[in-house]
């Protein structure tokens, strides 16, 4: 019994592998592998369909490279080397380019970024924090950004800020923020918002996407999200569809639809309707 | 191993080692006292004050030193009330929730071996107290203390050496002891390995002097166990 599974796997393998090869370039028909369980970036729905924004995003993206796409729902952590074994073609699952994943796979330039925002108490001192949802890029306008931070300066003067530990918010008030806040480091993003509510940090700094489910919880009904988002350089490239590095080719149509659907506001349109905001890259 | 990642690993946790001694010696020292209470409630033979400090000693011997300090730190905060009145202004810092559970957990402890010390008093000599006159209090603070003490002595410093340990929990409530300061370097570098050997080399040092310290106090408040040393001559003209 175990041998014939062993000689349909290698079977398996060996056709994926020649089919694969054989439409290495000008591919015409391809699989995305997605998780399936990380919403709003993908889920599954009750009927086992897949939706999501990397879903709704992908099939935009295959109408605008004239490929026929099939999604697939792998789990996440087996999802690089499947990819790398010939299972699928690309990776839609909400995963950001790091780059300890670039020693491995290629990246489609990104296609999402939350960034990292602010959430402080409603009726705080910091409610009324300026720059609103603005969006500053590290990687692209440094300048701007640096000069949002020292708007931020007198107003975040002396408080205590709540990051996880050894996260890239926790780099940011480093790097950024250093002399100016107290920053408390916890062990989960969890337990700043405990801390928050219960009035011990004024205000914590995580993801964007991370927040916008941490306030909706009952409990956190006093937190709110203030101020401007930062993304970029350190802060993460944000989520990017994985290709494998010998698809030069898919790579580059994949780059050309990601910056048209970007340019004609696909991105800001699907993003708002699954994440309530615009997470388009900047 | 990398040598120099060791140093500089070694450099960075050692900012850390004085607010590790301050947790485990307020902890200790007020602990030691809520303990001295506590045995005393136990041995009162008044109802009330035992049952309470059983209860108490159960309550706390019986739950993990972690969730006390979860309970204590983010538990109370739940309570809006509490955070209208005074007490919030204690228990907001992290640094007096890590306090305040470590003392009361080590209290418990303490208590059962202080207790112990007071049982092995021999009733003989708090008699030879009382026939030379001395009031309840002046026996209590002249005689069975110090025997007591001395008696739990060695159980004693294996508690406090659990208590130096036992401030490595307290990074979990945001404190930026040896142990914090630690695992945040590894997850800055990975690096576990090399980390722990290098905080649990310092947590050795600390308990290393601690036991020395203990050992002293030990030789100076038991010269009646000693075999004397060879009489010295000046002795015998004093006699």
């Amino acid at each position: 019994m175990k041998l014939i599974k062993t000689a349909i796997a290698a079977a398996f393998t060996v056709v994926t592998l020649m089919a694969t090869g054989a439409a290495a370039q000008d591919k015409t028909e391809i699989v995305i592998a997605t998780e399936g369980a990380f919403p709003p970036y993908n889920l599954t729905r009750p009927d086992g369909t897949l939706d999501g924004y990397d879903i709704e995003l992908g099939k935009n993206l295959c109408e605008r490279m004239k490929i026929k796409c099939t999604f697939v729902a792998q789990a996440f952590d087996g999802i690089i080397p499947a990819l790398n074994a010939g299972k699928f073609d690309a990776i839609m699952a909400g995963m950001s380019a790091t780059d300890k994943r670039k020693e491995v796979i290629d990246f489609s330039m990104s296609y999402g970024s939350t960034g990292q925002a602010f959430a402080t108490l409603k009726g705080g001192a910091l409610e009324k924090m300026p720059m609103k949802d603005e969006l500053f890029s590290l990687a692209s306008n440094e300048a701007g950004a640096r000069k949002a931070v020292e708007q931020l300066k007198p107003l975040l003067q002396g408080k205590t800020v709540g990051v996880q530990t050894a996260s890239i918010a926790a780099r940011f008030m480093d790097e950024y923020l250093k002399g100016v806040v107290q920053v408390r480091e916890y062990k989960t993003t969890e337990q700043h918002d405990m801390d928050l509510v219960a009035g011990r940090v004024d205000v914590v700094m995580a993801s964007m996407g991370y927040l916008m489910t941490a306030v909706a919880k009952p409990t956190n009904s006093d937190m709110t999200i203030v101020g401007p988002r930062f993304q970029g350089g350190f802060l993460g490239a944000g989520s990017s569809v994985g290709l494998r590095k010998t698809d030069t080719a898919l790579k580059a149509k994949f780059d050309e639809a990601i910056a048209a659907a970007k340019a004609d506001g696909t991105t800001k349109k699907l993003s708002t309707k699954w994440f309530g905001f615009d997470m388009t890259p900047q | 191993m990398d040598i120099l990642f060791l140093w500089e690993t070694f450099l960075s946790l050692i900012t850390a080692l004085p607010l590790t001694l301050q947790l485990a010696a307020s902890a200790i020292v007020l602990g030691a006292f809520l303990a001295l209470g506590l045995a005393l409630c136990r041995l009162s033979g008044i109802l009330p004050l035992d049952w309470f400090a059983r209860a108490y000693i159960f309550a706390f011997r019986g739950t993990p030193l972690l969730v006390q300090i979860f309970l204590i730190y983010y538990g109370l905060s739940q309570f809006r009330g509490l955070r209208q009145t005074i007490l919030w202004s204690v228990l907001r810092e992290p640094y007096w929730c890590a306090v305040i559970a470590l003392m009361l957990n080590t209290a418990a402890y303490s208590s059962e071996i202080i207790r112990g010390g007071l049982l092995s008093v021999p009733f003989g000599q708090v008699e030879a107290a009382r026939a030379c006159g001395m009031s309840r209090f002046m026996t209590f603070r002249r005689i069975t203390l110090p025997l007591a003490i001395r008696q739990a002595l060695p159980g004693y410093s294996n508690e406090m050496i659990s208590m130096v340990k036992a401030t490595s929990l307290a990074s979990i409530i945001t404190i930026m002891e040896v142990t914090g300061v630690a695992a945040r370097i590894i997850s800055e570098t990975y690096r576990a390995i090399e980390v722990f050997i290098v905080a649990g080399a310092i947590y050795l040092a600390i308990n290393f002097i601690l036991t020395q310290l203990v050992a002293f106090a030990e030789y100076r408040l038991s010269p009646h166990l000693r075999q004397p040393a060879a009489l010295p001559t000046t002795s015998t003209g004093a006699a």
